[in-house]
């Protein structure tokens, strides 16, 4: 099959309010992401013959992808729901983008929304993230979600020497970029200091080297590229994808270092014709501070350990070498679950279309997002343009 | 959903029924590819190597070493609540595989990567006892 580089395009994509939204159950949030991004695109719901979702854990359905239609009364002729995790997203585009290079259809929605921090009790929280473990092999030892991460970070930090001074530079620099979004759930700068005093969850991670629980959706719309010659926002290319998937338990990764990211990297990179150094900016999944590290190495912008120098000498802010979530990422803008990397996305897209105002990276052409899901299992490497060239 | 009031216990499969019948018995029983050589966990149907079905079970030396480690300061329910903090660690067994588990007997401060462990059993219900390791003196 020909190359999916350059066939689809974003034309349309919004974000719902973030943070504590209480007033908005998951499924009214999935709903008003579509309604938003489709009013963005200029485009009514029954031209959509393309609806990708994932679960909700607050509000989930057998079938949400057809629960979502059935409530908007959308009749699409490709219809499903995806679980990958953090990775969900960018897969779902990945779906989107063959569906749309063969014909299958022609104008997809992808939507998603959860009520993580409003729609779930303190017990079923605890219980959803017991159940990200193996239930026999890993499960019965109790872990939380930071556990799991905390044992790559110390992984991580044994093998390169990386400090926790070094996680924790990447929790500034995601608050440094939240303070200048007014949509971020967290807005007030921080220290390193205040990081490594936060309360320790999981040793070597502190309370502020975690992401963010929150409510809130987003939806994107896509199409043909050339038939998005004349909608009403300049389109944004998908110039490349990639996925890798290493496991899905942590226990059975045969590497706690070294992420699948360097495969589905390698295969984005291949479809664009693109390296690191063309990136004018990324979008780094961000579930905890080690992530943002490994994943930044093993996407080929810095070398294996090197990548907490990066951080700290500030690559990734605003005016930097590579900058790294401009809306916050989750550990500062919000993180509803599976719906996390979505922001990410609307970010890039944002930035691509030179409309993210006070926090514009100037002359952003190119860019890559990466989301990975499970404890580093799924990955999905995506690389947007402003044009095809 | 109810509050979790018991500990996450194990509910076996037909792979892993023996696994646990090991456990309750004390003994930590891997699986062995008689047609690759290999040796794996958890207990699956197949040889992840060869995809032979000839596997058979043996009972590991109980020896691993340290692949990395985590204090948790914070519990997954009350249940598990007396035990904080408690290491929760990744250790490789001198037969290969790797397994998630709990050290015990060891000081927070003392838990180091590469540290030389072994395995002994806690004896959660009549039926389960669950795997954990211990620092072994070097
Ligand atoms: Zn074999």
């Amino acid at each position: 099959m020909d190359s999916l580089r350059g066939k689809a395009v974003i034309v349309g994509s919004a974000d719902t309010k973030v943070g504590v939204i209480a007033h908005m159950g998951a499924t009214q949030l999935c709903v008003e992401a579509i309604c938003l991004a489709l009013e963005d695109a200029g485009i009514a719901k029954n031209q959509v013959d393309g609806l990708i979702t994932c679960n909700s854990m607050a509000d989930p359905y057998m079938y949400h992808a057809e629960m979502i239609a059935e409530y908007m009364q959308i009749f699409p002729s490709y219809c499903m729901s995806i679980g990958a995790g953090g990775g969900t997203t960018f897969t779902a585009l990945h779906h989107a983008a063959s569906a749309i290079a063969t014909g299958t259809c022609n104008t997809v929605v992808i939507a998603m929304a959860d009520s993580l921090r409003s729609g779930l009790s303190r017990e079923r929280a605890m219980m959803m993230q017991s159940s990200s473990g193996h239930p026999q092999f890993e499960s019965p030892y109790g872990p939380t979600v930071p556990a799991f991460y905390a044992l790559i970070a110390r992984a991580y930090m044994d093998a390169y020497g990386a400090t926790e001074e070094q996680l924790a530079a990447v929790a500034v620099a995601m608050r440094t970029h939240a303070a200048r979004n007014p949509e971020a759930q967290m807005r007030d700068l921080i220290t390193i200091e205040q990081v490594l005093q936060s309360r320790m969850i999981a040793d070597p991670l502190h309370l502020l080297d975690c992401s963010l629980v929150s409510d809130g959706g987003a939806a994107i719309v896509m199409m043909s590229a050339e038939r998005a010659a004349d909608m009403k926002q300049p389109p944004v290319f998908i110039l490349g994808v990639g996925e890798g998937h290493s496991h899905e338990h942590i226990s059975q990764a045969h590497s706690l270092i070294t992420s699948a990211a360097v495969d589905s990297g390698r295969r984005a990179y291949e479809m664009a014709g693109l390296g690191p150094k063309d990136m004018d900016l990324a979008g780094i999944y961000d579930c905890f501070t080690p992530v943002v590290l490994i994943e930044l190495e093993d996407l080929g912008f810095c070398g294996k350990g090197e990548a907490g120098a990066f951080v700290e000498e500030g690559n990734i802010d605003l005016g930097g070498l590579l900058p790294v979530n401009t809306h916050g990422g989750l550990l500062s803008h919000c993180h509803s679950g599976n719906p996390g990397s979505m922001f990410a996305l609307t970010e890039v897209v944002k930035q691509l279309r030179h409309a993210a105002g006070d926090r514009q990276v100037s002359q952003a052409e190119t860019a890559l997002v990466h989301a990975q899901g499970g404890i580093m299992s799924s990955h999905c490497t995506l690389i947007l343009g402003r044009d095809n060239s | 959903m109810p509050a979790q009031t018991s500990k996450i216990l194990p509910i076996p499969t037909p792979e892993t029924e023996t696994y646990w019948k090991g456990c309750a018995a004390h003994k930590l029983l891997i699986q062995y590819c008689t047609n690759c050589d290999h040796f794996q966990f958890y207990p699956r149907s197949i040889c992840t190597q060869c995809m032979s079905r000839d596997i058979e079970w043996k009972t590991a030396s109980g020896r691993a070493t340290v692949v990395s480690y985590t204090v948790m300061h914070r519990s997954v329910s009350k249940a598990y609540g007396d035990e904080y903090p408690q290491i929760l660690a990744l250790v490789r067994l001198k037969e290969g595989p790797q397994m998630m588990s709990h050290i015990v007997d060891c000081r927070a401060d003392k838990i180091s990567i590469g540290m030389s462990v072994e395995v002994t059993f806690q004896d959660w219900t009549d039926e389960v006892s669950i795997p954990v390791f211990y620092p072994l003196s070097s």
